[in-house]
């Protein structure tokens, strides 16, 4: 998921005797079903909460254009080339999207992209992780976006409008997203021994970095119940990595790759006798470490980032200063006339 | 120093003989180049036959608190929808 660990404003959920009359009617409007606009009442922590995830799916739409950015050029056919491009595109217009949605709430652009710069607000974990080669950018397309679109589909229905509606347009996008990863690893996994073993390798190392993009499991999710209260949150995050690994495994057969994870069986018990795959916890002590800005990739992200922004800040100004310009020219002229 | 380019609110018209939509927001600093992002932005897959921006500040919009006022008056107007009418069925296609 893109907004892992959003820790939700004030003290867990406040029981329905305890909220104010306007607080009660917010929450009446949110059980039956309608949105909240920008220009709506809405209680501080709502509004905060908001903020902090929107905001930091934003900077993972962004930043996680790095790790395929560094592939383009050297994809291995102008076809993958030009879809690769598409994609990293696209993941700059989500972020877009996002950013947006998250300004109606009260907050500026430059107020969020200088949090992200000074370590204030979060990206997701799997975006400091590596791509050591062709095969993890099918990897990437495929674990990675999967994982973000099963954290999306369900944000579509989230409470507050232009998330929601931000969620619909990016969801549209994304399912190309994770076909073409999956073209990727079916054509290296038919391919010569060694770009299956490529295939495989990838496969291995992304897996669990993936499965922690849900974020912890829920007995350490404190705050959720009054994120999925406030619907800004409509599943748990173990809920949707048990959907993820579901709908992933086969998939993983069907390539002929090995499972990842030795204790990736299926357990026909699981999910009141419905059934569900077995599989063991990433490493939840490199999660940690991975968010607290100790991951493989975490300077050289926040470097590239930070170095656009002030590397472009001439261009932004120099707009800034022609359109100002041509703004005074027009005014001149339409006092002269 | 920079300042943040003003916000532009943008609007597709889907297909020809349909009206513009709201589609979303985007900083530039001028409206020309509101045009030029809002193409690269919101119309990567075909999604429009013309595109209209305009400034988010220049926008007057009614407030949420407005709404008994603004829309409660029409409420108790039935008689403007034609269903409000018994025609008998011999009179067939109206
Ligand atoms: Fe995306
Ligand atoms: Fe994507």
């Amino acid at each position: 998921m893109y907004a892992q660990m959003v820790k939700t404003a004030g003290h867990g959920i406040k029981p329905r005797d305890r909220m104010t009359p306007q607080e009660r009617a917010f929450q009446d409007r949110i059980d039956a079903g309608e949105k909240i606009e920008p220009k709506d009442w809405m209680p501080d922590e709502y509004r905060a909460t908001l903020i902090r995830q929107i905001g930091q799916h934003a900077h993972s739409e962004i930043v996680g254009q790095l790790p395929e950015g560094n592939w383009i050029t050297r994809a291995p056919t102008l076809e993958r080339k030009a879809i690769l491009l598409a994609k990293v595109q696209d993941e700059a217009g989500h972020g877009l999207y996002l950013y947006s949605a998250c300004e109606t709430l009260g907050v500026s652009r430059d107020e969020l992209i200088a949090m992200l710069h000074a370590g204030k607000m979060k990206y997701s974990s799997i975006f400091n992780y590596p791509t050591l080669n062709w095969a993890d950018i099918g990897a990437v397309g495929w674990l990675v976006d999967g994982a973000a679109i099963m954290n999306q589909v369900q944000l579509q229905k989230t409470s507050y409008g232009p998330y929601a509606r931000a969620m619909v347009r990016i969801c549209k996008e994304e399912s190309f997203h994770q076909r073409q990863g999956f073209s990727i690893m079916m054509k290296m996994a038919a391919g010569t021994p060694a770009q299956k073993r490529m295939a495989q390798d990838a496969l291995n190392r992304l897996w669990f970095p993936s499965l922690m993009m849900f974020g912890p499991p829920d007995k350490d999710s404190a705050h959720t119940a009054q994120s999925m209260a406030w619907k800004i949150k409509i599943n748990t995050n173990d809920e949707l990595r048990q959907r993820f690994v579901d709908q992933t495994v086969p998939q993983i057969d069907y390539l002929g790759l090995e499972r990842p994870d030795p204790d990736l069986k299926w357990n026909p018990d699981k999910a009141d006798g419905k059934g569900g795959f077995d599989y063991s916890d990433p490493d939840w002590a490199e999660f940690f470490a991975v968010l607290k800005g100790n991951g493989p990739c975490n300077t050289d992200r926040m470097k590239a980032r930070v170095d656009a922004w002030e590397q472009g800040a001439w261009v932004r100004d120099g707009l800034s200063a022609h359109a100002a310009k041509r703004a005074a020219r027009s005014a001149q002229q339409t006092a002269a006339q | 120093m920079s300042s943040e380019w003003p916000l532009f609110e943008v609007f597709i018209r889907g297909q020809h003989g349909l009206s513009h939509r709201h589609v979303g927001s985007l900083h530039a600093p001028d409206a020309e180049m509101a045009l030029k992002n809002a193409r690269d932005v919101y119309t990567r897959r075909n999604e429009g036959v013309s595109i209209w921006v305009v400034e988010s500040a220049r926008i007057t919009a009614s407030s949420p608190g407005d709404k008994g006022p603004l829309y409660a008056p029409s409420e108790s107007k039935i008689y403007r929808h034609p269903t409000f009418y018994d025609i008998p069925d011999d009179v067939e296609a109206m």
